[in-house]
C-alpha cells in the first residue's frame, strides 16, 4: 500500500522527514508493508506535514502530524484510512483543491517527483511528443497563440521572446531558467522544482527545440537546497532515459541541462544580472539593449524565462494553445499559480484562471488572517509590489487591472497583514531591502534607498514630518525614473502605496520639544 | 540536509577543488561554492589561487567574492542560524521572535552570539512564506517558529 509524505521544503521544515521515518518504523513493527512515496506538496501548508494513505475511496489525508503521533495513528488504523481526529478525508475533495484550476500544478502532490515512469503515466512528456510533431516554428507559434506571458514579473509575451531567439543567427544559443525566486511571499517555483521537476525539464527541452538552443541552465537560489537536489536527480534520470543529451529520443535535436546555484543576491533574479552571475561575475544589471534574446549568456542569443513560464509549456503543447487561452481575462490568459502567504489562515498554492479578485483570494479562499484579527494590508507581487487596503479588494488578478491601481501582480505572491502592522515600518523595510540588495550601478537606487531609510526614521521621530513626507515622495520619484532596473525603479511601489493608502501611519506628530533624557 | 563539517583551510586542497571545476563555463561561482562547502568560508588566501587558475585579475575575483551575501571571508562562529526577516515572515510575527532570540543569545542579529556558539543572521525569504516564521539552522529548515519555541531553537543552535 502506498503512503505519501511530501518532500517539499515546507513540509520538511515542519517535520516531514521525521514523520516519514516514524511511519516506516511503525509500519514495520505492525507488520504492514507500505510503499513510502515522497511526493510534492499539495500546497496547503497549514496542513503540513500532510500524510496521505491510498484507499479504495481515494487518498485519505492526515494533517499536521508529528513523528510522535505516528504510533497511535498506526494503532488506530491510519494505514487502512480509518477515521481519526487528524483525518481530513479524501484529499482531492478538500474545497481548497476543488476550487482550483490546476494546469501547471496538475501533478504536484500526486506523483513521485523524481520517478520518470510516474511522470510518464501522468501525461509527462506528451508535450514533448506534440512539440516534436509541430517542429520549431510550430512550437513558437503555439506558444504565441496561447497568450502565455512571463510569470517572473514583467509579463512579457513568451512567444515573442522565443521568436526573437529563434530568428537570431548564432553558433550557440541558450535556454536559461530563472529559478531565483527571491520575492517574499512566493514559493511556486520551489514547489515545481521539488514537486514536479520533470515538467520544468520538459518545458526547457521544448524551448531548446523551438529556438535551436542545445544547452540550458537552471539558476536556482541557494536558499532552496532541496530544489537543487530534486532537479539534479530528475536531470540525471532524464539523461539516462535519453530525454536529455544528444539526439533526444533519436531525433536530430540535442539538449543538455545544468543547475547553477545562486549565492544569496536578490538582484540576481533580474535577468541580465543573472546571466552575469552564471558567467562568474558580480550580479550587476546590464543596460538594455542589447536584449538577452540577441546578446545573452556568454554573448549568445538566450531565452530567459521564469520557472512557471517554462512549466506551462508542456500543457500548452499537449492540450493546445486554445485550451490554455480559454482561461483568463483580457490580455492575461491561462492560469496563475497564486501564492497565499503571510498572516493568512489557508496559506499555500492556489492555481486559478486570471480574473479572481483579491478579496476572494484573501477572504474566501484564504479564510482571512491566521491571527483572526482584521486584514489591514496585502502586499501583492513581492518586495517591489504595492500594498493594497481592503477597499481595493475588488481588483481582479490581471496584469492590467493591477497596473491600473498602481500595483503589480509580479510573480503572484499575496502577503496578508493584520491590523497590528506598522505601515511606516513596512515602507522603511522596502527602502532598507533595496539598499541591502542594490547592485550599486545607479545612484538613485544605491543612495536613494539609504536616504529613504533615514528620512523615514526622521519622520518617525517627528522631525519636521511634513517635510520628510515630501522628501520621501521626491526620493521615490527620483528612484522610479532614474533607476536602470525594477529594484530601484519599483521600490517606490510599496513605499508610496503605504503612504497613500495608510496615511495615518505616516502622520507622526511634530516634535517640538527635545526628548527628555 | 546534513550538518556541515569543514576541513581546515589547505591551499593544496583548494587547488584540487579549483581544478575539478575550472573547465566549466562560468566556473567561478561553482568553485566558490565548492570551496565554501569544503572549508566553511572562502579565505582571502584563495583569491590568488582562483585568479591564477581562471586567468582573472585578483581584483575581479575579490569583487565577486565580496558581492555575494553567501560567501564568508572568515569561518562562522559555531552553528549558523539564519532567521527570515522578509515581509511574509514579518506578517507572521518574526519581529517578536527575533527579539527573543537576540535576548537568549545576548547579541544582535548579524553576528556571533555572546558565547560564540551561534552566528545569528538575517535571510530574506526561504520560500516558506505560509509556514513562517522560518529559519535555517546549519542548512536545516525550520518552520512555524512561534515565540514559545524560541527556547528550544536556541538550545538546538547552541548544542
Ligand atoms: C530585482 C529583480 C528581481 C527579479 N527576480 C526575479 C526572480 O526571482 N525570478 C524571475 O523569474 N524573474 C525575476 N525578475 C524578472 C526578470 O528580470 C525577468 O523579467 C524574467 O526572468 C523573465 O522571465 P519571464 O518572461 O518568464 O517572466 C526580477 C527582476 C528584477 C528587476
Ligand atoms: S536600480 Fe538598483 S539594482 Fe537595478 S541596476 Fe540600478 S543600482 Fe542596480
Ligand atoms: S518571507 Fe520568510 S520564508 Fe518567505
Amino acid at each position: 500500500m502506498k503512503v505519501f509524505v511530501p518532500r517539499d521544503a515546507a513540509a520538511i521544515a515542519v517535520g516531514a522527514d521525521e514523520v516519514a521515518a516514524a511511519l516506516v518504523r511503525e509500519a514495520q513493527k505492525a507488520g504492514v508493508e507500505i510503499r513510502l512515496v515522497r511526493n510534492g506538496s499539495r500546497g496547503m501548508f497549514e496542513l503540513e506535514p500532510l500524510v496521505e494513505v491510498e484507499t479504495p475511496e481515494g487518498r485519505v489525508g492526515y494533517a499536521r502530524l508529528a513523528a510522535s503521533d505516528i504510533p497511535a495513528l498506526v494503532a488506530a488504523g491510519m494505514l487502512d484510512g480509518k477515521p481519526h481526529e487528524t483525518c481530513v478525508g479524501v484529499v482531492e475533495d478538500l474545497p481548497f483543491l476543488k476550487a482550483q484550476t490546476r494546469l501547471t500544478f496538475a501533478r504536484c502532490g500526486i506523483t513521485d517527483p523524481i520517478d520518470l515512469e510516474d511522470y510518464a503515466e501522468h501525461d509527462g512528456y506528451k508535450g514533448l511528443a506534440a512539440a516534436l510533431a509541430l517542429g520549431p516554428a510550430g512550437i513558437v507559434d503555439a506558444v504565441t497563440k496561447s497568450g502565455l506571458r512571463g510569470r517572473g514579473g514583467a509579463g512579457f509575451p513568451t512567444g515573442i521572446k522565443w521568436k526573437t531567439v529563434a530568428d537570431a543567427k548564432a553558433d550557440r544559443k541558450f535556454i536559461v531558467c530563472n529559478a531565483d525566486e527571491g520575492d517574499s511571499g512566493t514559493f511556486a517555483d520551489r514547489m515545481v522544482m521539488e514537486g514536479d521537476p520533470f515538467m520544468l525539464i520538459e518545458g526547457m527541452t521544448i524551448a531548446g527545440i523551438a529556438v535551436g538552443a542545445t544547452k540550458g541552465y537552471i539558476y536556482c537560489r541557494s536558499e532552496y537546497p532541496h530544489s537543487i537536489v530534486a532537479l539534479n536527480k530528475a536531470i540525471a534520470s532524464a539523461k539516462r532515459a535519453g530525454l536529455l543529451g544528444d539526439n533526444i529520443l533519436d531525433t536530430p535535436f540535442s539538449f543538455d541541462l545544468e543547475v547553477r546555484e545562486g549565492a544569496g543576491a536578490y538582484v540576481c533574479g533580474e535577468e541580465t544580472a543573472l546571466l552575469d552571475s552564471i558567467e562568474g561575475k558580480r550580479g550587476v544589471v546590464r543596460a538594455k539593449p542589447p536584449l538577452p534574446a540577441h546578446v545573452g549568456l556568454f554573448g549568445k542569443p538566450t531565452v530567459i524565462n521564469n520557472v512557471l513560464s517554462l512549466a506551462a509549456i508542456p500543457f500548452i503543447m499537449d492540450k493546445g494553445s486554445q485550451a490554455y487561452a480559454d482561461y483568463g481575462m483580457g490580455r492575461s490568459r491561462g492560469t496563475m499559480p497564486i501564492q497565499l502567504a503571510g498572516n493568512i489562515k489557508n496559506g499555500g498554492l492556489f492555481e486559478v484562471a486570471f480574473g479572481v479578485t483579491l478579496g476572494e483570494l484573501v477572504n474566501e479562499i484564504g479564510g482571512g488572517t491566521l491571527s483572526g484579527r482584521p486584514v489591514r494590508a496585502v502586499q501583492v507581487g513581492g518586495p517591489l509590489g504595492a500594498y493594497f487596503p481592503p477597499s481595493l479588494f475588488d481588483t481582479p488578478f490581471d496584469y492590467e487591472a493591477f497596473a491600473a491601481k498602481d500595483g503589480l501582480i509580479g510573480h503572484g505572491g499575496v502577503v496578508v497583514f493584520d491590523d497590528t502592522v506598522d505601515m511606516l515600518g513596512m515602507a522603511r523595510f522596502a527602502m532598507e531591502f533595496c539598499a541591502i540588495e542594490s547592485c550599486g550601478k545607479c545612484t538613485p537606487c544605491r543612495i536613494g534607498s539609504t536616504r529613504g531609510v533615514e528620512t523615514i526614521d526622521k519622520l518617525r521621530a517627528g522631525e519636521a514630518p511634513q517635510l520628510q513626507r515630501e522628501i520621501l515622495a521626491d526620493l521615490c520619484d527620483t528612484m522610479k525614473f532614474g533607476s536602470l532596473c525594477a529594484l530601484g525603479g519599483f521600490t517606490p511601489y510599496p513605499v508610496m502605496s503605504a503612504m497613500t493608502h495608510f496615511p495615518e501611519d505616516f502622520a507622526a506628530a511634530e516634535r517640538t520639544l527635545a526628548p527628555a533624557e | 540536509m546534513q550538518p556541515p563539517t569543514y576541513e581546515p583551510w589547505s591551499p593544496e586542497r583548494a587547488v584540487e577543488i579549483i581544478a575539478l571545476h575550472a573547465d566549466r563555463e562560468g566556473a567561478l561561482l561553482p568553485i566558490l561554492h565548492a570551496l565554501q562547502h569544503a572549508f566553511g568560508h572562502v579565505p582571502d588566501a584563495a583569491v590568488p589561487l582562483l585568479a591564477g587558475a581562471l586567468n582573472l585579475s585578483r581584483a575581479d575575483v575579490h569583487g565577486v567574492v565580496s558581492f555575494y551575501h553567501d560567501y564568508r571571508r572568515a569561518p562562522a562562529s559555531g552553528k549558523v542560524l539564519k532567521l527570515c526577516q522578509a515581509e511574509a515572515c514579518q506578517a507572521r510575527g518574526v519581529g517578536q521572535v527575533t527579539k527573543e532570540v537576540e535576548a537568549a543569545l545576548g547579541s544582535k542579529i548579524g553576528g556571533p552570539s555572546a558565547d560564540g556558539r551561534v552566528t545569528f543572521e538575517a535571510v530574506y525569504c526561504l520560500g516558506l512564506c505560509a509556514s513562517g516564521p522560518a529559519a535555517m539552522l546549519d542548512g536545516r529548515l525550520i518552520g512555524r517558529i512561534s515565540p514559545d519555541r524560541v527556547a528550544e531553537l536556541v538550545r538546538e543552535a547552541r548544542a
